[in-house]
């Protein structure tokens, strides 16, 4: 019981870490420029993506199938500013509405560039830590975990300690304000965007020799996400770290001892819970709602 | 004289519309007379403020109802229509609970959870939702003659005009619902929120009208559609049949009561006509993500504005309810 409890938490731990990547770039850009991007989930797959057209079919490193994924999807994010949100700044729904659109277009893009079946890649490493016989975790969900942990930091140094960073912030608090500073909210906007869309695309790109890479994974990846940033509070970097966290064990914990579509059905009820009982999150504060 | 003649001159080639077309032709047309009951019930919710991304499952909780009664209860077909209309209301009321403490972005993403808790419990639950697979060999409608016409609803040219009396008489009851006291009501729950709440206007209660009514059309949308195609499944009421109604709604603009079903007409016989014929069918989400994408840059306020400027320098002089609805607006 002990080991099978210990295999979870390890389990919960991997899920938490690639959960929190897509959760925090996704608050980063709600946070700078007030927009739900519901095309998060497709930024993940368009990730995985890269790492089947490069890793997979054209032996590519895996290391730099990563690194390029991080560029395209980053370069995806950037398109997206400037030609959805910039415009539609003054019109947060308008927003929204039009990363549907971006959603649907890189759906069909992925379908039609790869075929809507799944695809096989190859595994990076066969190599397994073993704790105990029952107890083991594979090489490549602690390279996801290392990889998730470093990123986090990054961005933490990034955001606290640099004057981009500082920027950053600012304009997520007052844009207004920032803008009478001297800061270029276009700068910002595009800063965010990019990190908070290759943040998605390293966490697909790292996870697709893991899971089933197909057209339509990315919505199971948003739905998460959404939970994971209302529990965390919308607007909360923090907040979506430690919602990761405790969604993931919750998920996990139920996923193994009841089944997946129970665990689901509990992560949305907890959302709603949260919704209902306090809308700005538990970690986070009214500010930006 | 002009305006007399309109409306008998429209049902005349709605009544004459089928029988130019293919078979395949004629069962798009049934699927759209649904659609348009589903899009237009959706613009009753929006006229409070309030967008949903439940609103499809709500339509197949109807769908669900109606088959599950007609099955399970032997009730017949047309009062188990009803009772799923009846029932997807019902379940409406009770989400507006939840969901009415919610407001603007969060209202939408509640919307979005509660409608993915009821696919995932028809999922789950293979009795009595039948699982992934879903619930088959619905009951049709049962047949009869009428003299001039016999409705054998195996076909679709008798299911278009079953189901198109159904949905105009809907259309109608939508279209005096928001031209009533009540309708101006939700324009000024939307609009004029403060104000409305310091007339004594209970805001919540109205919403969560707006939402049970609309719910109990899209319930009966989904019911007209279970009984026809006979078998429906958890994926066919999922976000992307979501976007789909959306992306009707934003392309032909909810300002006005036409706005939206016109949007949803043009857009599905582009779909049908343009796509389909020419052999882009892959390509049809891509083609459709852009057509939202295009509309809400360029044309914010959908198709309607575009009907708006061609007729709108011998328009007459709009009565109260416009004058409310437009400053509104502006």
């Amino acid at each position: 019981m002990i080991e099978l409890l210990a295999q979870t938490g390890l389990n919960a731990v991997y899920a938490a870490s690639y959960i929190a990547l897509v959760a925090v770039g996704l608050v980063l850009i709600f946070g700078v420029m007030g927009v739900i991007n519901f095309a998060h989930g497709e930024l993940f797959m368009a990730g995985a993506y890269t790492v089947v057209a490069l890793y997979a079919s054209r032996d590519v490193p895996f290391i730099l199938a990563v690194a390029a994924g991080l560029v395209f999807v980053g370069g995806l994010g950037l398109f997206m500013e400037r030609t959805m949100f910039r415009p539609l700044r003054d019109n947060p729904l308008g927003g929204l509405v039009a990363s549907i659109g971006f959603l649907m277009i890189l759906q069909a893009a992925a379908a039609m560039g790869f075929g809507v079946r799944k695809e096989h890649i190859p595994p990076v490493t066969q190599q397994v830590i073993e704790f105990s016989e029952k107890v083991r975790l594979p090489m490549a969900r602690l390279y996801v975990i290392v990889a998730a942990i470093v990123i986090l930091l990054a961005l933490w140094y990034f955001l606290k300690r640099t004057r981009f960073g500082w920027a950053l912030r600012a304009s997520a608090q007052d844009p207004e304000a920032a803008e009478l500073q001297g800061i270029s909210i276009n700068q910002t906007a595009r800063i965010a965007m990019f990190i908070g869309a290759a943040m998605a695309g390293i966490a697909g790109a790292l996870t697709a020799p893991l899971v089933s890479v197909n057209p339509h994974m990315g919505h199971s990846v948003i739905v998460t996400a959404f939970i994971v940033i209302i529990v965390g509070g919308v607007g909360s970097l923090e907040g979506a770290v430690l919602a990761s966290i405790a969604y993931a064990l919750v998920h996990t914990f139920v996923t193994t001892f009841w089944d997946g579509v129970i665990a689901d059905i509990v992560g949305l009820s907890l959302m709603l819970l949260v919704l209902i009982v306090r809308p700005t999150g538990l970690f986070g504060s009214a500010d930006r709602a | 004289m002009l305006r007399l003649a309109a409306w008998p001159l429209l049902a005349l080639v709605l009544v004459a519309l089928p029988h130019g077309l293919s078979f395949s032709q004629q069962e798009i047309l049934v699927f759209l007379t649904i659609n348009v009951l589903v899009v237009a019930s959706y613009r009753l919710l929006t006229l409070t403020g309030e967008w949903s991304l439940g609103h499809v499952v709500i339509m197949g909780v109807g769908a669900y109802a109606s088959a599950l009664y007609s099955k399970k209860f032997g009730v017949w077909v047309p009062a188990s229509m009803l009772l799923g209309a009846v029932t997807a209301a019902l379940i409406a009321v009770l989400l507006s609970f939840p969901l009415f403490r919610m407001k603007g972005f969060y209202f939408l993403i509640g919307s979005f959870a509660s409608g993915e808790i009821i696919r995932l419990l028809w999922k789950r639950f293979r009795d009595p939702f039948g699982g992934p697979k879903g619930l088959k060999l619905i009951e049709g409608m049962p047949d009869f003659s009428i003299g001039i016409w016999d409705f054998q609803f195996f076909e679709p040219v008798s299911y278009y005009y079953f189901a198109g009396t159904v949905v105009a008489i809907c259309l109608w009851i939508l279209w005096r619902i928001e031209r009533s006291p009540v309708g101006l009501t939700f324009h000024a729950v939307h609009w004029q929120d403060r104000l409305a709440e310091a007339c004594g206007v209970n805001l919540r209660a109205w919403r969560t009208l707006a939402f049970t009514v609309a719910s109990g059309f899209a319930g009966l949308g989904g019911a007209l559609l279970a009984h026809y195609i006979g078998t429906i499944n958890p994926n066919s009421f999922d976000i992307e049949k979501m976007v789909f109604v959306l992306t009707w709604a934003i392309v032909g603009g909810t300002g006005t009561f036409y706005g939206p079903i016109l949007g949803c007409v043009v857009l599905t016989v582009f779909n049908e006509i343009v796509l389909r014929e020419m052999g882009f069918e892959q390509m049809r989400p891509l083609i459709y993500g852009a057509i939202l994408i295009g509309s809400i840059l360029f044309l914010p306020n959908g198709l309607e504005s575009l009907v708006q400027k061609l007729v709108g320098r011998r328009r007459r002089v709009p009565g109260p309810a416009e004058i409310v609805g437009e400053s509104a607006v502006k």
